[in-house]
């Protein structure tokens, strides 16, 4: 390497740049290098035969020591998060967004500090936490501040969650803190945070500067250690909401460890993300593009767009520009402020990269990499690029999460989006066209939660983050994301009555509705009933059960009011697969269409107001004519709402616009109560199809006939086939096969706490949406029978970032 | 601070094993991946290409896209110590030393010649250990009435002069006195003419007019090289910007040039963008390397280290040389003395205490 003045001037090679480590260093010094907990606003004492190495990966160097949290510890930290709560909920909007502003103020003032920590602790380039990490975590805690200011005018109605547990990943360390604390701070949660065992560095000094600048003891808690001490947080019965970020396999684990707690959850978990090139795109801004989609982070960000699929015409171009482009990348020390990649996290997963990287060639794909090596102390993996790969290869489905990009061709938009949504995540994606009618059209078709128009990996604090499918749900950022650390007051009134009274028979929504002295409408009737044994409803027809069984309902007085079929499994399959059939069309109708035909429903409902008010009495022995007001009441709700869930253009800071969509779920699974067996039947199922959802719905299990009778209804108001299909039968039992489906895509189960449970659990399979509940709900109260909540269950919010200017 | 086993290329592994690349039809066959660059020592001269208007509409630039990526170049380069100090010194070699004024004299003139060929005083070049380099700037660049007056001052030296021609700034005098105005100057001795193109022809994309301008102006300059002034401010958009250089660089430009200085905007990162991409993007198709100048508003030594950084990362080091890339500037040149003197004393330096331009 030339060194002297003259040299350099005929090589114009670049020299080092380091910064500084220092004051982190010190900073670390002035702790012994070892840490406790922080617990209470205090640091715990670090336990002797109880510490954790932290490894500086650039180097291999131990930097610190940790304590693994234990048992004991976490629940010290639950407690001390418990009992802040009153004080913290109880504070006014404006005390907790001057909390949050303070520390979004000492973020930029110690920025470098944490900066270099980061750098240290993650090995990813100064560059990074510098420009990148660090400003977004300063960004959050700003925004949230607003959203703490504005509490009780915008979420009015809504309280805080309660305690939160929080378990983030290495790979962002303190953004990812900053993404769970704001808004759980925001919204009045008190919070115990794990950050991951690789990289606590930063969060503990967070927690420190947190504190400095005045927060409350208790509010925050950093809680260190591996997976276990994640398991016992995620555990704990004291617990409200859980927030994870990382691999869908914990995502999963967690999603059963927590199936039938009540504890609320969202997940961020794995991606495959699609890189999407068009013919006519701006190939040179495409390779910078690639670079900060796979290459940034060295390839471990979840959202990182991981799959270049490109049209073939320009494919051959396309990756000799990324070749040239790879050549020039540097790897080397992240402390170095020339490089573009530093090291990856840990050996094992370096491991996991090069492992995965052999399996690739194995299977016959081509690699490629840059011609020049990178340092062989401390972890380091050099940018590399597949091609010649099959979608059915090992790396073209995993999430490798490293500098490692598989490219694939397509012939057509239609199949640029066949190969996008083919895989099992839907995190995030990156479009590329100069046709902004191809742009457009494309994005709503891709599955993810992010679609990036012309760029890629942008981040920002008023605009949604979270996935699709088996890459989680649950938003993080913007008004989207502080949903998940709220409750309708409403529910918390529900919870102190139910656990308040010791002597309060606690009602679910199984209990019955007690029966009244009305006059049953077929006391005096003497003939025998024609037989009227309803099938189910599956693409717009009436189907004959698979099982060929069937199943007695009864009326109050236990005298048999008919029959109706027995579903089964296979029953399910057919429904499930009209519903998937109908979906697209449905997803794409105008909500006025759908809202008209909602309206139809209600009308012909209307019609018949008197025979469904006598069947209601017959099944539930109630006067039934205020559930079918109440029913047709409901339907023009959800009609009116069709064409009014509008989403949202965030302020990010772009030229630009963010578009927040509100997409359909897709296929919705449904089991309804046995209690106000239409009314809940059309709260519920009218939500989803409003929204565009096509449903699968299971009515109440006592009292099924109220919704077999509305066949004839849905048969005479247009209601396309396969938009609803109804499934009668054992609830629990189809709720479980609906739960189990891989192509349904939300499970909404309202029941007995063991059917909440099985539900739950049952869904980890393609990590379905759950709303699932056992406590009792109101359903003629509009608080708690429709509304916004619905709705936003009901969708999903997909934020397209379409930067603009020619 | 000492850097532990973390700068590039050092402890160095074999090189990882690469797949073949296959190139479809008539690309000539090198090594998979390696950057395109021109070879060392002298260049072969762009004869130019017929019109290829499929070419030229085919570029379409995405603004957005292009900001981020020129935002990200002076964030993710920078050189220190001496590495900053030789490439500051390089960045003295490539500059076009420009006076463009009314009241330009010949005394004004005869000063600028003078610094032209001794950019930096004698102390200075001998702290940095340079004096056998010889260093100076990479051209004299006035207006045709100083043409005379300049190669005079120069005599002797081996820096060029640059003549700005083509009814400069606007370029919007009749065609035949563009032309005879190049012949005046290459007459008079330059052996650089910074010609300016129609910018109507290219807001109402008649690109068989400008092609046609720009390729009479070329055979105007005969053996003098050619400087195509884009004036990219007065273009409207990066995509005309791309279409421009694109059919300039047809007709035989040696050089594509932002601006005349006398523009609203003149050189920025983004714009430099486009025009080094379909520099790289000529270079590619047809072999015939074809230089960058950005000109007007690059003042201080750390902007003219981000034009280097865009310049290495974008087309190689080969494209860091006088006879491939010029700063046409003034003023950059105090800055850089200042900065270079900081590095020799560790004192911040006075631009009054810098020889004046």
């Amino acid at each position: 390497m030339a060194t002297t003045v003259p040299e350099i001037f005929d090589t114009m090679e670049y020299g080092p740049a380091p910064e500084s480590d220092k004051p982190a260093l010190a900073w670390l010094e002035r702790h012994q290098s070892t840490f406790g907990h922080f617990v209470g606003g205090a640091w715990t004492t670090p336990r002797k035969g109880g510490l954790f190495e932290v490894i500086n990966p650039a180097s291999g160097k131990v930097i610190a020591r940790a304590t693994q949290g234990t048992k004991a510890d976490v629940n010290a930290a639950v407690r001390a998060a418990r009992n802040a709560l009153p004080a913290w909920q109880g504070l006014t909007g404006h005390a907790r967004a001057r909390h949050l502003y303070a520390i979004a103020r000492s973020v930029q003032r110690n920025a470098r500090l944490l900066a270099v920590l980061e750098t240290i602790d993650n090995g990813k380039s100064i560059r990074e936490t510098r420009d990148i990490d660090i400003p977004l975590v300063a960004r959050h805690f700003y925004h949230h501040a607003g959203w703490a200011q504005l509490f009780e005018s915008e979420f009015a109605g809504h309280e805080c969650a309660g305690v939160a547990g929080q378990i983030i990943p290495w790979n962002f360390p303190l953004l990812m803190l900053a993404w769970k604390v704001a808004p759980a701070l925001a919204a009045g949660c008190t919070t115990v945070l794990k950050p991951a065992e690789f990289t606590p560095l930063t969060a503990l000094a967070f927690a420190e500067l947190a504190h400095e600048a005045g927060l409350p003891p208790g509010v925050l808690n950093i809680l260190t250690g591996d997976g276990t001490t994640g398991a016992a947080l995620v555990d704990h019965p004291d617990v409200d909401k859980l927030a994870f970020t990382g691999s869908t396999e914990v995502g999963r684990l967690i999603r059963k460890a927590t199936a039938g707690s009540g504890k609320k959850l969202s997940l961020e978990l794995g991606g495959k993300s699609p890189f999407i090139v068009f013919e006519d795109a701006d190939l040179d801004s495409v390779v910078e593009g690639v670079v900060d989609a796979i290459w940034f982070n060295q390839g471990q960000v979840c959202c990182a767009g991981s799959r270049l699929l490109v049209q073939e015409g320009i494919a051959e171009r396309l990756i000799e520009k990324l070749r040239v482009r790879m050549e020039r990348l540097r790897v080397g020390s992240p402390l170095d402020k020339a490089v573009d990649m530093g090291a990856i996290v840990a050996p094992v997963q370096l491991e996991r990269i090069r492992s995965l990287v052999q399996q690739g060639e194995r299977e016959g794909a081509e690699m490629w990499q840059p011609s020049w090596a990178v340092p062989t102390e401390g972890c380091f993996y050099p940018p590399t690029l597949f091609t010649n790969v099959s979608p059915s290869s090992t790396i073209a489905q995993v999430e490798i999460f490293g500098p490692v990009l598989v490219s694939m061709t397509f012939r057509t938009p239609d199949e640029a989006v066949a190969l996008a949504n083919n895989t099992p995540f839907g995190l995030a994606a990156s479009l590329w066209s100069e046709n902004i009618n191809l742009a457009l059209a494309i994005a709503p078709k891709v599955k993810a939660g992010v679609v990036w128009i012309n760029c890629t990996n942008l981040f920002d604090a008023a605009a949604g983050f979270g996935g699709y499918r088996e890459s989680g749900y649950g938003r993080e950022g913007g008004r989207e994301g502080m949903w998940e650390y709220l409750k309708g007051s409403w529910e918390s009134r529900v919870e102190s009555r139910e656990s308040g009274a010791a002597t309060a028979k606690k009602r679910t929504l199984d209990s019955r509705l007690p029966p009244s002295n009305s006059r049953l409408s077929i006391a005096d009737s003497r003939l025998p009933l024609i037989d009227r044994t309803p099938k189910h409803f599956i693409g717009g027809r009436q189907a004959r059960p698979d099982s060929g069984y069937s199943m007695r309902v009864a009326g109050t007085d236990g005298r048999p009011l008919g029959d109706v079929g027995e579903g089964n499994r296979k029953d399910i399959r057919n429904a499930v697969e009209a519903a998937r059939n109908a979906g697209g069309a449905w997803a794409r109708s105008p909500g006025h269409s759908r809202g008209q035909i909602l309206y139809y429903v209600a009308e012909n409902l209307s019609a018949r107001a008197a025979e469904f008010a006598s069947r209601l009495l017959d099944m539930t022995g109630q006067d039934g004519k205020p559930e079918v007001d109440a029913a047709i009441a409901r339907l023009f709700t959800w009609a009116a709402w069709a064409d009014k869930w509008d989403g949202q253009v965030h302020q990010t800071p772009i030229r630009g616009v963010t578009l927040a969509m509100n997409e359909p779920v897709g296929v919705v699974g449904i089991a309804s109560p046995a209690a106000f067996p239409l009314l809940s039947f059309v709260s519920l199922v009218g939500a989803a199809v409003a929204t565009g959802n096509t449903v699968v719905a299971v009515p109440s299990e006592p009292h099924p006939l109220a919704v077999t009778d509305l066949y004839q209804v849905l048969e005479t108001s247009d209601v396309p086939a396969g938009v609803l299909n109804i499934v009668t039968g054992h609830r629990d039992e189809l709720a479980k096969v609906l739960a189990e489906h891989d192509d349904v895509d939300a499970i909404w189960y309202f029941g007995s706490p063991e059917g909440v449970k099985l539900c739950e659990l049952a869904s980890v399979g393609n990590m379905k949406q759950t709303w699932c509940e056992a406590f009792w709900r109101d359903w003629p109260n509009d608080v708690q029978g429709e509304g916004r909540e619905f709705l936003r269950r009901a969708t999903q919010v997909k934020n397209i970032w379409i930067p603009y200017g020619e | 601070m000492k850097l532990e086993g973390a700068i590039l290329r050092v402890n160095m592994t074999p090189g990882p094993r690469h797949a073949k690349l296959k190139l479809a039809g008539t690309e000539p066959e090198r090594p998979a991946g390696t950057s395109r660059e021109p070879p060392g020592g002298e260049i072969a001269r762009n004869p130019g290409m017929p019109l290829d208007l499929d070419l030229v509409l085919a570029q379409h630039v995405n603004r957005s896209a292009v900001e981020r990526r020129a935002a990200t170049i002076p964030t993710r380069r920078t050189v220190k110590k001496q590495w900053q100090a030789a490439w500051l010194l390089r960045a003295v070699s490539l500059i076009d030393l420009t006076t463009l004024s009314g009241d330009d004299t010949r005394g004004n003139v005869r000063r600028l010649c003078a610094k032209a060929r001794h950019p930096l005083r004698p102390s200075l070049e001998r702290a940095l250990g340079v004096e056998g380099l010889h260093i100076t700037v990479g051209a004299v660049c006035v207006y045709h009435q100083l043409v005379a007056t300049a190669i005079e001052a120069l005599a002797g030296s081996s820096v060029p002069v640059a003549a700005v021609s083509t009814g400069f700034p606007s370029g919007l005098s009749p065609l035949e006195t563009r032309v005879s105005e190049i012949h005046a100057s290459v007459a008079a001795g330059a052996r650089e003419i910074d010609i300016v193109i129609t910018r109507g022809h290219v807001l109402t994309g008649d690109w068989h007019a400008l092609y046609d301008e720009v390729r009479a102006f070329r055979d105007a300059c005969g053996d003098a090289h050619m400087k195509a002034i884009l004036g990219t401010g007065e273009l409207a958009t990066l995509t005309n910007v791309a279409r421009a250089s694109m059919v300039a660089m047809m007709a035989g430009a040696d050089f594509i040039k932002t601006s005349t200085g006398k523009e609203g905007v003149n050189a920025t990162l983004p714009i430099s963008l486009v025009m080094v991409r379909m520099i790289r993007e000529f270079f590619d198709r047809t072999g015939f390397p074809i230089g960058y100048k950005p000109a007007g508003g690059i003042r201080s030594a750390k902007n003219a280290l981000e034009y280097l950084y865009l310049i290495k990362e974008e087309l190689g080091d080969r494209w860091l040389r006088a006879d491939l890339f010029r700063f046409g500037a003034s003023g950059l040149l105090t800055d850089i003395e200042r900065q270079l003197e900081y590095f020799v004393t560790g004192r911040y330096a006075a631009a009054h205490r810098q020889p004046m331009v």
